[in-house]
């Protein structure tokens, strides 16, 4: 196919910033009003830009934390070098203004209509999309049944915990926890592997539909597990995020 | 070493390159043939560009390098879009 050059047509436009909720000593959500917000799906991202005094910028892509309907949200973790999320989760306060873009993404979505099972399978802030889709569930009052496996460091490293320790009905949440585990720990205590989801997911032949998210390497894993499993590719959307750029 | 990550990190490049919505599109790399959707390609953005290979044989399909608010698309490795 031929190359070209074209000019942009996704506008920025103005949030202003409204409720911050520390989520972890590291994570944070922040609810933003968008006057001109068309409305997003349940899985998408949105792009912020930063524009320094000096006219220097840069931007990011942030999972929307909020369902279809809410108020927009999106919940970001602090990177040690990062350039955009340390003034996210640090300086930025209620009140102030944030440029940003979208909503973006149709493919790592949601519907009712979709169907399910849902095998929702998340490593570490890789959560906030699929908390999306879970809210989104409850909106819609689907009983379509769930099942969530989230990895987490530790037990003060799970967002949204209150949340997920007390699921919607038809919802079971699975942790493991791959670093530090509280006394009496009962759960998993491991990165996910191939043995791990062989005992959580859905027999493929109840043609359950999985959103897999988070860093890299945990993508590939759970993604080549599931389809070892028996689980059609089509039937596995994932969406990888990293330190630079990509969806966090 | 350089992290990849998927198409989905450049559905807002996309939206404002082409327009519309291009992660749920479906591409076929124009040396293996592969199709699949955009956000399933392999996407480096650390580069001086954005370069986005097949998954499976690591063809390179697109490469979008910006300048001054323009954005000049290379698609020349893929085979289809749509």
């Amino acid at each position: 196919m031929a190359g070209t050059a074209v000019r942009g047509r996704l506008t920025w436009q103005d949030a202003t910033v409204g409720v911050v909720k520390d989520e972890t000593p590291e994570v944070r959500t922040i609810s933003l009003d968008v006057p001109q917000w068309e409305g997003h799906r349940a899985g998408q991202h949105l792009d912020v830009r930063l524009t320094a005094d000096d006219g220097y910028r840069a931007e990011r892509s942030y999972s929307i934390a909020s369902a279809p309907g809410e108020q927009v949200a999106i919940t970001v973790e602090r990177l040690p070098d990062g350039e955009v999320s340390p003034y996210l989760t640090e300086e930025l306060r209620p009140g102030d203004d944030l440029e940003l873009r979208g909503p973006i993404g149709g493919w790592f979505v949601w519907e009712p209509a979709d169907g399910g099972p849902l095998l929702l399978l998340a490593g570490g802030s890789g959560i906030v999309p699929l908390r999306a889709i879970l809210r989104y569930r409850e909106r819609t009052g689907s009983t379509v049944p769930v099942r969530l496996l989230y990895s987490s460091r530790s037990w003060p490293d799970v967002i949204y915990r209150d949340e997920l320790e007390q699921p919607a009905a038809g919802v079971e949440v699975i942790h493991t926890l791959t670093r530090l585990q509280p006394p009496g720990w009962t759960g998993y205590a491991r990165r996910v592997d191939a043995q791990m989801l062989a005992e959580v997911v859905w027999p493929e032949d109840q043609a359950p539909l999985a959103y897999v998210c988070g860093p890299t390497s945990f993508v590939e894993t759970v993604a080549t597990g599931l389809v070892g499993l028996g689980y059609p590719a089509q039937r596995v959307k994932t969406e990888r995020f990293g330190a630079t750029g990509g969806t966090r | 070493m350089i992290e990849d990550l998927d198409g989905n990190a450049i559905g807002g490049m996309l939206l404002e390159v082409f327009g519309a919505e291009m992660t749920a599109a479906i591409g076929t790399c124009g040396n293996c043939g592969t199709t699949g959707p955009v956000a399933g390609l392999a996407v480096y953005l650390r580069g001086p560009g954005t370069v986005v290979r097949c998954p499976v044989c690591n063809f390179v399909l697109m490469v979008f390098v910006r300048q001054h608010e323009v954005t000049c698309v290379d698609l020349m490795g893929l085979a289809a879009l749509g």
